[in-house]
């Protein structure tokens, strides 16, 4: 907490409570006020609904099989999925959190923009195409491509289930924060209209619902991000040095949002955040899961291209509105709370106040409703893995051992994507007073944790035994579990003890190398008449992960 | 299935190992260098953050910091754009001569 601690104090008081959860990101937005009804903003987010209902009306109609629903059918092209992945990983929090940590404290919010995106390339080297090549629908596809389908699918959807709840709950309690600020309505319609529609999109329209949803929502915020960062920079002839000498000019701390300030104080904790962002990024399931929805290699790649050009284009843009918000909106009293120090609503309206300042009402409405439509697309894509999670891997594959049919899977999938809305709403309805600051980081640290250790060695490493991955699988989940609990963002902000047992915010420096030497040593003292088998069928499996022969849907070569 | 037989001619190809071993190289050495720029950041960051407030030129507030920082977004951007010219090209056309080669 410390390097927070040291920004929120100069930032003044109503910081305070967001700055910790900007740190852990997408989808949490500490406690918010409500504010007045802003009808412009209920509007447009109608027409949202109205639009995206309208898809999932169409792609109902065209979703038959069990590919249809997991993966669109396999028939969404590169820049399609490039943009959905933008739509996936672009969360409502990265939007108004990292342009409320440049409008606090400039250079910081850049540097954690930066570590939320360098995972994507690793992504990309490693592991979209291979992904691709052996799997069908989910990551446990890969990950027991060659071992005892029972225990490592029974891992994976756990690791799954896992990141998927921890990561819905910080998006449905950002949800209810985000529509008491935004549209001034109350916390629990916020909870109960993401979990309805959410629902509604996934059972109905599958991954091709969920795929437009996310188009969608991709363009509508990098268009509005654009306008806002265009009219900035209208206002300075363009000139980069005009604004940030105006924003040195008029910010608190001066010259000193131009450098590095307190957000990486501690090296080390610094690095383990880094590693949770960087290969966390590439264990998450829904991420994973979009590569399925393409033809082949060659567009999974190009669709990582596509959207790391997208998030790295909108990453810059947060930047620039961040500083826009210095110059227009910080020190306008019509933005400020009755002290006049701090933004009316906290920092987080940063973004929403300067889409005011440059567009008007009908824009401010716009940005708004687009803030929110960015939370559904995100629990939609999260609700689908999980609902994948528990038909394709437990249900088909564990419990049936593939004895049964598509139809029955799907309808599997469909009654798990309503149990996981309802869960969702009332973990959202439980969750509303508690500090949820730590839950995105968490569900970041066990993807890097679980999901990415027992991946990357299914796919590179000969050795790997089913032993070797559930149990390395598992500690590593353990761990990364454990410690955050044992550390200062739940032991501390949420127990209320004096000190944390564990040091360090952030568990992935000691639970991702743990989870990988567990893997590899309990694979190595493996000499069982299995851990052979699996050793041997490592070359038919790098043969299709490198040439895609054999791979699910593949074009005739 | 005919892949069964193509499957052992083709691990026999000698381009079979060139694709993997290129692709692979190309792969972990870009992750390398993703990792160093990465790093490389967070620890100039931590231990010489007076580095990056250097102004850009006399008299003006953009600092040094600001180019660095955005390069480092945009190296990521670079940096996969280079992967996959060169995967959708050359690798792509290794694997069809390979795949067409072992029928």
């Amino acid at each position: 907490m410390k390097r927070f601690e040291a920004i929120s104090v100069s930032v003044g008081a109503a910081a305070l409570a967001f700055l910790p959860t900007i740190a852990l990101a997408a989808g949490d937005l500490g406690q918010t006020q409500q504010q007045a009804t802003n009808w412009h903003a209920i509007i447009m987010f109608i027409l949202f609904v109205g639009l995206t209902l309208g898809i999932t009306y169409w792609a109902a109609k065209h979703t038959r099989s069990a590919s249809d629903f997991y993966a669109a059918g396999g028939g969404i092209t590169g820049l399609q999925n490039g943009l959905a992945i933008a739509g996936d990983y672009m969360s409502a929090a990265s939007f108004l959190g990292i342009s409320a940590l440049v409008y606090g404290s400039g250079f910081d919010g850049l540097i954690y923009s930066v570590g939320w995106l360098v995972g994507w390339p690793i992504i990309l080297f490693l592991i979209a195409e291979r992904l691709r090549n052996l799997g069908k629908y989910t990551f446990a596809d890969v990950a027991s491509y060659r071992l005892q389908q029972t225990p490592v699918r029974t891992f994976a959807a756990t690791g799954s289930l896992v990141v998927v709840i921890f990561y819905l709950i910080g998006q449905m309690v950002g949800a209810g924060q985000l529509i008491k600020l935004l549209f001034g309505l109350d916390y629990l319609y916020a909870v109960i209209i993401v979990g309805v529609l959410m629902i509604v999109y996934v059972t109905f329209g599958g991954m091709k619902a969920t795929t437009w949803v996310q188009i969608i929502k991709a363009c509508l915020l990098l268009s509005g991000a654009t306008f806002i960062a265009l009219a900035v920079l209208y206002r300075f002839g363009f000139s980069f040095e005009a604004l940030f000498a105006k924003a040195v000019e008029v910010h608190p701390k001066h010259m000193a949002i131009m450098s590095p300030g307190t957000l990486v104080s501690n090296p080390i904790e610094a690095i383990s955040l880094a590693m949770a962002l960087m290969f966390g990024t590439a264990g998450l399931p829904h991420i994973l899961m979009r590569f399925f929805t393409v033809p082949d290699a060659k567009a999974a790649r190009k669709s990582v291209f596509y959207a790391t050009s997208l998030i790295g284009y909108f990453y810059i843009l947060t930047f620039i509105i961040g500083f826009g918000a210095i110059v227009l909106v910080g020190g306008h009293p019509e933005y400020l709370d009755a002290t006049g120090k701090a933004l009316r609503g906290g920092n987080n309206m940063a973004a929403v106040h300067l889409a005011h300042a440059v567009g008007g009402d009908l824009f401010l409405g716009f940005i708004s409703a687009v803030a929110f439509a960015t939370i559904l697309a995100v629990v939609s894509g999260l609700t689908l893995a999980g609902a994948s999670a528990i038909s394709h891997d437990l249900y088909a594959n564990v419990f049936y051992r593939g004895r049964t049919n598509e139809q029955t899977e799907v309808l599997v999938s469909k009654v798990a994507s309503i149990g996981l809305g309802i869960i969702a709403v009332i973990l959202g309805i439980v969750f509303e007073k508690q500090n949820v600051a730590y839950m995105v980081g968490l569900a970041f640290a066990i993807a890097a944790s679980t999901n990415f250790p027992v991946l990357v060695m299914s796919m590179f490493w000969g050795g790997l035994t089913t032993r070797g991955a559930v149990t390395g699988g598992f500690i590593g989940l353990a761990a990364a579990v454990i410690l955050t609990v044992l550390g200062p963002t739940v032991w501390v902000d949420v127990f209320h003890y004096s000190t944390a047992i564990f040091p360090m915010k952030y568990p992935a420096i000691i639970s991702m190398p743990l989870a990988f030497i567990a893997t590899w040593f309990f694979s190595v003292i493996d000499h069982s008449p299995s851990a052979q088998r699996e050793h041997d069928a490592f070359e038919a499996q790098l043969l299709r992960s490198e040439t895609g022969l054999g791979a699910e849907g593949a074009s005739a070569h | 299935m005919s892949n069964k037989l193509s499957a052992e001619k083709i691990r026999s190809n000698p381009k079979y190992a060139e694709l993997v071993s290129k692709r692979s190289g190309f792969a972990w050495s870009l992750t390398g260098l993703v990792l160093a720029i990465y790093y490389g950041f967070i620890l100039i960051i931590a231990f010489m953050p007076q580095f990056l407030a250097t102004p850009l030129s006399a008299g003006s507030v953009t600092t040094i910091g600001l180019p660095i920082g955005v390069g480092v977004i945009l190296s990521a951007i670079v940096l996969t754009g280079i992967y996959v010219y060169r995967a959708n090209g050359e690798f792509d056309e290794l694997t069809k001569d390979l795949i067409e080669g072992s029928k």
